[in-house]
């Protein structure tokens, strides 16, 4: 439960509220972690909030975080220079289930700084290209200025990821596509019964997601969601984040769909 | 080779017509290429035609005082660009840009109308699946509407 101190060694803005942050430990051995984990990041006086690993999972010798500043602790943590101090936890949470699923298709569908959660899975995916079939990245976001990782996407494409991103709405200078991310869905001729989806985003962006990949005939226990609630302990003592009969610090934040659906669908949870 | 009649049965919107019916819609269409950059569509003028992308892209805007062109939606290869052809009183309610070089069908949208007033059966059809699309765009703008990434949380 007692944060070990790490040092911001570099920080990168990625759009107008969101940074990518690179951690070292001040002592010890570097954090190693899965796909999907994520750890309780703090920062002195400003609070503790849940933040999902961004790194490189070969890569454990610096721990990478994005972070959108929309609250006190975020605002605190993105505005981090190299040298700042920050408490860290963790990992926390199970995986994206990326072990047991060589030879199929991979759909990796994201939806605004929900792809930051997905980073490590696709960088580790790509580490092991030749296990899988096709990997496919749905992405979508507000704006062509608020997407995450640019920079990254054309080498993830010549490693083999078929990137499909679309955005909000556009100016004319935008050359790609404009709509919501479900309609990529259908563009990207997906083989559902050769496909295993891993989804982050925005809630309701997941519901419909799922929605067209379930009308495409992808099945729901082939889908994998990153839940997120309000998690505060992270070990699952304060029963904050509870969803139904889970605890997603402890249980999640990566379910399957044919679990999560029956509680999502209750509109008091 | 393929013909009209064959690229209009491709189009999944047109998916389960009959034989019949594809070629009276093809017998209003003609092949058209596009460059890159150029308007099908501008708002208020006249919606005489619709079209069936082939190749390349289309971007629909609405021209906003102050802030110039705004892309509100993109189409693909197999999309149909317009319903206004379909309405009184026929005038377009967007701009329709190329994005890239574009191969599209060009339907010519008052000889469709005819044949649809005089075999309603085909009239049916096709209104039944210009609705279901209509549908499943209005439902593509409320999700835009709700501005999901704009109100995403702090987590992550």
């Amino acid at each position: 439960m007692v944060p070990e101190p790490f040092v911001v060694v570099d920080r990168r803005r990625d759009t107008a509220d969101t940074c990518t942050l690179q951690l070292e430990p001040c002592a010890g051995a570097p954090l190693r972690f899965s796909p999907g984990q994520f750890t309780m990041l703090s920062a002195g006086g400003a609070g503790e909030v849940p933040i999902s690993i961004s790194g490189d999972p070969d890569r454990p010798e610096r721990l990478v975080h994005t972070v959108r500043a929309v609250g006190l602790a975020t605002a605190a943590i993105c505005g981090g220079s190299p040298g700042a101090r920050l408490g860290v936890r963790g990992p926390f949470g199970g995986p994206w289930p990326v072990a047991g699923i060589e030879g199929a298709d991979v759909v990796v569908a994201a939806g605004g700084i929900g792809l930051a959660p997905l980073r490590p899975a696709i960088l580790w995916l790509l580490a092991r290209r030749e296990r899988f079939g096709r990997l496919v990245l749905l992405y979508g976001g507000r704006a062509p200025d608020q997407l995450l990782y640019r920079d990254e996407l054309g080498a993830w494409s010549e490693r083999g990821l078929e990137a499909h991103v679309t955005v909000d709405s556009a100016g004319p200078e935008w050359l790609g596509h404009v709509g919501v991310v479900t309609r990529l869905v259908h563009r990207a001729g997906l083989d559902p019964a050769r496909t295993v989806v891993m989804s982050c985003g925005p809630e309701v962006m997941m519901r419909f997601t799922v929605s067209a990949l379930t009308e495409c005939g992808v099945p729901r226990e082939r889908i994998y969601a990153s839940m997120e609630r309000n998690m505060q302990c992270g070990i699952g003592h304060c029963g904050h984040c509870q969803l139904g009969p889970t605890l997603i610090c402890r249980d999640g934040p990566v379910y399957r769909w044919s679990e999560l659906e029956p509680w999502l669908a209750i509109r008091e949870l | 080779m393929r013909t009209l009649e064959d690229v209009v049965a491709g189009a999944p919107l047109l998916a389960g017509l009959s034989r019949s019916h594809l070629g009276l819609i093809a017998g209003c269409g003609r092949n058209q290429r596009v460059d890159g950059g150029i308007y099908l569509l501008r708002e208020g003028e006249p919606a005489d035609r619709f079209f069936l992308i082939r190749e390349g892209a289309v971007a629909l805007e609405i021209h906003s005082p102050g802030r110039g062109a705004i892309i509100i939606e993109t189409l693909h290869p197999g999309e149909m660009v317009g319903w206004s052809w379909l309405f009184a009183p026929y005038r377009w309610q967007l701009d329709g840009r190329t994005v890239e070089p574009t191969a599209l069908v060009a339907f010519d949208g008052a000889c469709l109308r005819g044949k649809c007033e005089a075999d309603h059966e085909l009239g049916y059809q096709l209104m039944s699946r210009f609705a279901a699309n209509l549908v499943q765009r209005l439902q593509a703008t409320r999700l835009q509407l709700l501005d999901v990434y704009g109100n995403d949380r702090a987590l992550r």
